[in-house]
């Protein structure tokens, strides 16, 4: 493979290279940031790490909402079926005498188990019905919870094995369960989709016909990624449940958490790891400013994912990027043009 | 006695799930186009009769008058501008757009009306019924409901097999580019489909608000008992929409008589069945899922 070797590429031929900033601005800029979140709630008010946290809880799920529509092509309204069951899976395990803290990857495995057979029912379905389909699922998931007397049935359950801690202490532990796996979700999305998968979903989105006469397997790529995303969700879910002890089936198979990952994604920028955390900022920033004006803030923000989607579908990241060729964190590739050699 | 009445109330709930379906197939069929705001344009016309025909002095059983032709007239108009242009996009943004249609009205509405439940005003008509036998009580609304929505199914597949408009909306939705080349206008032809499927859906809101409170938040369950009775019936067969929907129906009322928590859940099961056992639905083609 000389072609892509820099010292043995013949001038005039194209490179191809994943960025055109240097990786060693991200990753220091990264680094910073990381070490900084860590620290966050010995340095900042208390009010500020409670955002934060649902800052990340947003961005966990918008990234595998991002991973599912922007990478796999499926849109989903249904994956607070997977927030629901990670939060109650942890509810189950914390009633049972386990540390909630150490049952968040137990919640996660027990989604992603349970996200296998929904997709070889689900995936009968294509575009729009298999949207709505998934509501079905998150639906009965919500009824099915919500007829169980040991989890508190429709009214809820206080989330137990939390209350031997000090306040401070709940908040700077559930403050760090959160973060990292944030910090674990936002990743392990990067490493994927740099990795083979990673380029089988993006000729996927690219061809589809191509892609399958190229011998990617479309189907097994997409089961993989829907189940990846239903445990992402369900991480979220399970410390959604940690940092709201009171567990409530209508609130955690709310569908105003697909609206948020949807609306978030889409002004981000599908199809690009930034985009969705760049959506989260921005909703947060909206919400909090409009706080005193009731729902305003999801019709405004509702209203503008319209208008991302007719008029900028590559959201405001990709508009972005498109200008500058710049990517924080690439996972595609650039082609170079050679400089004309007369 | 009490499976009789389950199957009798389970169809009459059918009929409405069918009329309220009709519009979503219709989308689907011509468009390709799942509506994902499709419950809350019900809603929306729920809201219009309770809030409008007191100001025209119209009773609310007669709403319809108003509120239908309106409908049209907005399905054609948003037809022509947001959901072409989301169509010239690709499926994928259909979708997204519907959907945040969706949660935008939704939370209009909250702000407008508040939460609070509403009814059309349809007088004493309301609590009458027929009672053929000892515990069977027939509501003359919802006997209604379901003859509009056999007579509005019927109508359709005459309009679609008969009339010149409806013989350009199945060329369209067959073929698209062929239709062009013989001279349809197929924006205009995808406008007059949306403004029937928009009328189809003023009048599920209407007799939904005359069955039943509604509130701004109700378009979501009845877009799934929709979309579920599409399913079971069958994606694209008219007739296969009422079975479903009455499938459907008497599933429900079968859940509701083990245990009232069961209703919906019981609909779910059915319609996750038919996802696992018969795909293509009761009376569907295996060639319309792909």
């Amino acid at each position: 493979m000389s072609l892509f070797e820099p010292t043995s590429r013949p001038l005039g031929q194209p490179s191809i290279r994943r960025s055109t900033t240097s990786p060693m601005y991200t990753f220091g800029g990264v680094f910073v940031l990381v070490v900084l979140l860590t620290i966050a709630p010995w340095i900042f008010p208390a009010q500020w790490t409670s955002t934060l946290m649902n800052f990340f809880i947003l961005v966990i799920m918008a990234t595998m909402w991002n991973l599912l529509a922007g990478y796999a092509g499926m849109i989903s309204i249904g994956q607070q079926a997977f927030i629901g069951l990670g939060a109650y899976a942890t509810l189950y395990f914390a009633l049972k005498g386990i540390n909630p803290f150490v049952t968040i990857p137990l919640s996660t495995i027990i989604c992603a188990a349970i996200a296998v057979p929904v997709t070889y029912l689900l995936f009968r379905l294509r575009g729009g019905y298999f949207a709505i389909a998934t509501w079905v699922v998150s639906d009965t998931a919500l009824l099915v919870i919500g007829a169980v007397a040991y989890l508190g049935g429709g009214t809820g359950k206080l989330m137990p094995g939390l209350q031997n801690l000090s306040p401070t202490e709940t908040a700077h532990y559930s403050y760090l369960a959160t973060w990292i796996v944030a910090f674990i979700v936002v990743t392990s999305t990067y490493l994927l989709l740099r990795s083979r998968l990673g380029l089988v979903l993006a000729s996927i989105r690219d061809n589809e016909v191509a892609a399958r006469s190229a011998g990617a397997n479309v189907q097994s790529a997409r089961r993989l990624i829907f189940i990846i995303a239903a445990a992402g969700c369900g991480a979220a879910g399970a410390v959604l449940a940690i940092s709201q002890p009171f567990i409530q089936p209508s609130s955690v198979f709310s569908l105003q958490w697909a609206a948020e990952m949807l609306f978030v994604s889409m002004i981000g920028g599908l199809g690009t790891i930034e985009g969705p955390i760049i959506g989260s900022v921005i909703y947060f920033a909206l919400q909090q400013s409009l706080q005193q004006y009731g729902v305003w803030y999801l019709i405004i923000f509702g209203s503008l994912a319209i208008v991302v989607a007719l008029w900028q579908p590559r959201g405001l990241w990709g508009a972005f990027r498109d200008r500058f060729h710049s990517e924080l964190l690439p996972v595609g590739y650039w082609l170079r043009e050679p400089k004309a050699t007369k | 006695m009490i499976w009789l009445n389950i199957i009798i109330q389970g169809a009459l709930v059918g009929g409405f799930y069918a009329l309220f379906a009709c519009g979503l197939s219709l989308m689907f069929g011509v468009l390709k186009v799942i509506n994902l705001a499709h419950g809350d344009m019900a809603v929306v016309a729920g809201y219009v009769a309770v809030f409008l025909s007191p100001h025209l002095h119209i009773p609310g059983l007669w709403s319809f008058i108003v509120v239908v032709p309106i409908f049209g007239l907005v399905g054609y108009v948003l037809q022509r501008t947001l959901i072409q242009k989301s169509i010239d996009r690709d499926p994928f943004t259909t979708l997204l757009v519907t959907f945040g249609l969706s949660v935008v009205i939704e939370n209009l509405l909250l702000e407008i009306y508040t939460a609070n439940g509403q009814t059309v005003n349809i007088g004493s008509l309301i609590s009458k019924s027929w009672h053929p036998a000892s515990i069977i009580y027939v509501s003359y609304v919802s006997l209604g409901v379901l003859a509009v929505a056999v007579a509005v199914l019927g109508i359709l597949q005459l309009f679609l097999s008969k009339t010149g408009t409806g013989r350009l909306i199945r060329a369209v939705a067959d073929d698209r580019e062929a239709a062009q080349l013989s001279g349809a206008n197929y924006r205009h032809i995808f406008g007059i489909a949306a403004a029937i499927a928009f009328a189809t859906v003023a009048l599920a809101g209407i007799a939904y608000g005359m069955m039943t409170q509604f509130a701004p938040t109700s378009g979501g369950i009845n877009l799934l008992f929709a979309f579920e009775a599409v399913v079971i019936g069958g994606i694209g067969s008219l007739w296969g929409t009422l079975i479903g929907g009455i499938a459907l129906g008497v599933a429900q009322q079968f859940g509701a008589h083990i245990n009232p928590e069961y209703q919906v859940l019981a609909g779910n099961i059915l319609f996750l069945l038919v996802l696992a056992v018969r795909p293509q639905g009761l009376f569907g083609k295996k060639t319309a899922l792909s």
